[in-house]
């Protein structure tokens, strides 16, 4: 037994946080923890990182080799962390330090713990950083972080935690912040390395896909208590808990959808649409430079359809949805909304009226300091307050499952997920045809993201609502989109009923997209023993 | 509720302190400050006059309490001056950052900030004349790009916010949401800005009037109380002591109240608390 975890309690500041947790890690193994954002899964690590914020105070054990990783003193932990524990985290764009090359972080490691000299740990991390895919041709040791992809700086810091070869890695979210394609390619290197360096692997993450693929052993953690673990294709096989039959439905959710409400006339329409970005000058005599973030699009939308857009992120989706709602101005091409041309950022208000957003974060979305009741009420602001809009605004509260009574209080008082619905509310109040949906559920958790994606369906039924459904998440777009449009440095690549490109998509890059995704054996869902 | 910072409370007190001394002054204070008493001179602290007298026989302690309305009230205007222009010119650059508007705006910032301020404050009221209002306009005139650069600072990361996005969504223009919903979110970082500027400006107060360039006799304040004071020093040093403490005592609180005012207003302070 690598890691022996035995009744772990933590409170911070008095307030329970986990609750009894015990599980095993065995050499070599890769061991799932899942759970949705607050469950404890991230501490539960900290914990037995000895990083946890002031104010905790932990008890039961967390045995490493027959030492007591809760006890331990700190200058005794420095030891260990780095040397026999490595970890990841989720945002690889703030786990690097900006100022420093890739190759002195790898050798920083090296280096503390006593175990190189500077140039022979320079060598080292060399030879680390080409095993973790970054060959010296392209990504010599003096590159610095910025220089770096999002997945090329995740690589780094695999790099940095394996120096040492620990004997155990744990990867917090390790590809949370990651697009599909460089998701699965993390994921095959985690695989790679655990076989090849005999290291265990404590995984940590929301989603059950990306579990299913690797791990040997699965526990389910809800409100810092484990409710089931297993091996993992039991644990999929039976779902013996309630929770874990509820995150197992909702990673897997699909709306019903209603019979659309069709009319005649497109509700939006794109025609050669370009949006160029300058560039610095790189000389006061040449023209500056300009890329080309969104490259002749054509698409349009019918009423009551639901149209999704795929691709990576930089792919220019943002740049479009920004482009079509009147934020930036086109190079050339043409926007109309209805039966007006929009395109220069001149809209009437009439036509402001007929499109909305809802934008990603449900944390930046919203003035901190205003009510909901003006925050829902902002759309307003160009057609002027109609007499009726009290009653709208509850309606819209009362339309997302929220309660009237909500118009007076703060938006911290809210919830991402009770969040994302009044920003859905505050795109219902001007009655749009149609609704851009920025990422809009790719911040929440399964379960909340499920009921999210159940109420856009019944509003869509309902008010024959139009949706740009914009995602890099193909599980949710194949769940709630009509057709789909799939984007690449700019350019539609395939297009067509969502259904046909998920099944058999035409487009080289559309079946690597696809391939990418990580998902859950059909196979394991079949069979439900209900306890 | 979490417990204020100390800095803040202490701050908070000593600051109170003079400005509710000021603001009693206008109703009484011991002794007239006008009032010369030549048989009472430099006379050391006592029962009477709590503080001593001055080489006039003025009541110290009533000067200081009278000084501590100029001091104020110039470090107030000051500051109103550069909240007025300042925080508007930094919103707008920040409005359109990249332009030429923001251009201008912030090298003119960077033209004013490359004066030494006192010395081109000594010009102003010596070309002026010296006055408190000519004061009040000196110490303002450099507060403008302070409030200007924390202004846009603040205001440029609040530009790529979501709500941002949806208020621009809404059909509302730059000058709206700068004052909707920019303005609010950076109330914070201005408050704390103004409470360090006042502190400044009580400082260049004291400064313009220790060489004779702020308000004029007889309006008692704490520059000039130190400047009459030094060629005496020797013979009755608390006619130097007590301004002095009087300045030192207020900046020091207001600094000490900016800095607790950003440990509870600013967040990414709050934070790592």
């Amino acid at each position: 037994m690598l890691l022996s975890v035995q009744n772990l309690g933590l409170s911070i500041h008095g307030t329970r946080i986990l609750d009894e947790v015990s599980f095993d890690i065995r050499e070599g193994e890769v061991f799932g923890l899942v759970g949705e954002s607050g469950s404890g899964k991230s501490l539960s690590a900290l914990a037995c990182m000895g990083l946890l914020p002031r104010g905790s105070s932990v008890s039961g054990s967390a045995a490493m080799r027959d030492r007591n990783l809760l006890t331990l003193s700190e200058h005794a932990m420095c030891d260990l962390r780095g040397n026999e524990i490595g970890m990841i985290f989720q945002e690889p764009m703030t786990a690097l330090n900006p100022v420093q090359t890739i190759g002195d972080q790898v050798a920083e490691t090296l280096v503390i713990h006593g175990a190189a000299t500077r140039g022979e740990a320079l060598r080292v991390a060399r030879e680390k950083l080409d095993r973790v895919g970054l060959g010296p041709d392209r990504f010599p040791l003096s590159r610095f972080p910025h220089e770096l992809s999002g997945g090329q700086r995740q690589r780094v810091c695999i790099a940095m935690a394996i120096a040492l070869h620990p004997k155990l890695l744990i990867a917090d979210e390790p590809t949370t912040a990651l697009d599909v394609t460089t998701q699965a390619q993390i994921l095959d290197l985690l695989e790679d390395l655990r076989r090849e360096e005999g290291m265990a692997l404590w995984l940590i993450t929301h989603d059950l896909a990306v579990v299913a693929g690797m791990a040997d052993h699965v526990a389910v953690m809800k409100e810092g208590q484990i409710v089931e673990a297993n091996a993992t294709e039991p644990l999929f096989r039976q779902r013996r808990h309630a929770y874990t039959r509820d995150l197992f439905a909702a990673s897997s959710h699909v709306p019903e959808r209603h019979d659309r409400l069709a009319g005649d006339a497109p509700v939006l329409t794109v025609k050669e649409a370009v949006r160029d970005y300058r560039l610095p000058r790189h000389s006061l005599f040449q023209p500056p430079g300009a890329v080309r973030a969104v490259d002749r699009v054509s698409l349009t939308i019918g009423q009551g359809e639901s149209l999704g857009l795929v691709g990576e992120s930089g792919c220019g989706k943002s740049t479009l949805a920004r482009a079509i709602l009147g934020l930036e101005p086109l190079q050339s091409g043409s926007i109309q909304i209805g039966s007006e041309t929009v395109g220069t950022g001149q809209i009437s208000p009439e036509t402001r009226r007929r499109i909305q957003v809802v934008f990603q974060d449900p944390y930046g979305s919203f003035n901190p300091r205003h009510r909901v009741g003006r925050l829902i009420a902002e759309p307003f602001y160009l057609s002027g307050e109609p007499p009726d809009a009290a009653e709208r605004i509850e309606k819209a509260l009362t339309d997302v499952g929220l309660a009237p009574s909500d118009t007076s209080k703060y938006i911290h008082e809210f919830s991402g997920g009770q969040r994302q619905r009044i920003a859905i509310a505050r795109a219902l109040i001007t009655r749009p045809d149609l609704i851009v949906l920025d990422e809009a559920v790719s911040a929440l958790d399964v379960r909340v993201r499920a009921q999210i994606l159940d109420l856009l369906a019944d509003l869509q039924a309902e008010y024959g609502l139009s949706y740009l459904f914009i995602s890099h998440d193909l599980s949710v777009v194949r769940a709630i989109t009509d057709r789909v449009l799939v984007m690449k440095a700019g350019q539609i690549i395939e297009e067509g009923p969502t259904d046909q490109v998920f099944n058999a998509p035409m487009h080289a890059y559309t079946q690597s997209l696809i391939a990418a995704a990580p998902r859950i054996p059909e196979a394991w869902g079949e069979k439900q023993v209900t306890a | 509720m979490t417990r204020l910072p100390a800095s803040l409370v202490i701050g908070s007190v000593l600051f109170a302190l003079f400005a509710c001394a000021s603001l009693l002054s206008f109703v009484w204070t011991p002794f007239d400050h006008t009032a010369m008493s030549i048989a009472d001179r430099m006379q050391q602290p006592s029962g009477e006059h709590l503080l001593g007298t001055d080489h006039f026989g003025r009541d110290i302690l009533s000067m200081i309490m009278v000084g501590a309305r100029t001091s104020i009230a110039v470090a107030i205007l000051a500051v109103g001056i550069g909240i007025g222009i300042g925080v508007p010119l930094g919103l707008l650059a920040a409005a359109n950052r990249g332009s030429l508007l923001d251009e201008v705006v912030m090298r003119g910032n960077d033209l004013v900030f490359a004066f030494p301020s006192l010395v081109i404050a000594i010009l102003i009221t010596a070309i002026f004349g010296p006055s408190a209002t000519n004061a009040i306009i000196a110490i303002g005139i450099f507060n403008i790009p302070v409030f200007a650069r924390v202004a846009r600072g603040g205001a440029l990361p609040l530009w790529t916010l979501d709500y941002v996005l949806t208020a621009r969504v809404a059909g509302k223009g730059k000058v709206r949401i700068s004052v909707e919903h920019i303005l609010t979110n950076i109330a914070n970082l201005l408050i704390v800005q103004g409470t360090i500027q006042f502190s400044l400006g009580i400082l260049a107060e004291a400064a313009l009037s220790y060489v004779g360039l702020g308000a004029q006799p007889p309006t008692p304040s704490w520059g000039r109380m130190l400047a009459d004071s030094q060629t005496m020093i020797s013979l009755a040093p608390h006619m130097a002591i007590f301004p002095g403490l009087a300045i030192v005592l207020t900046v020091l609180g207001l600094n000490l109240m900016g800095d607790g005012l950003r440990d509870i207003l600013d967040p990414r302070v709050r934070r790592a608390r």
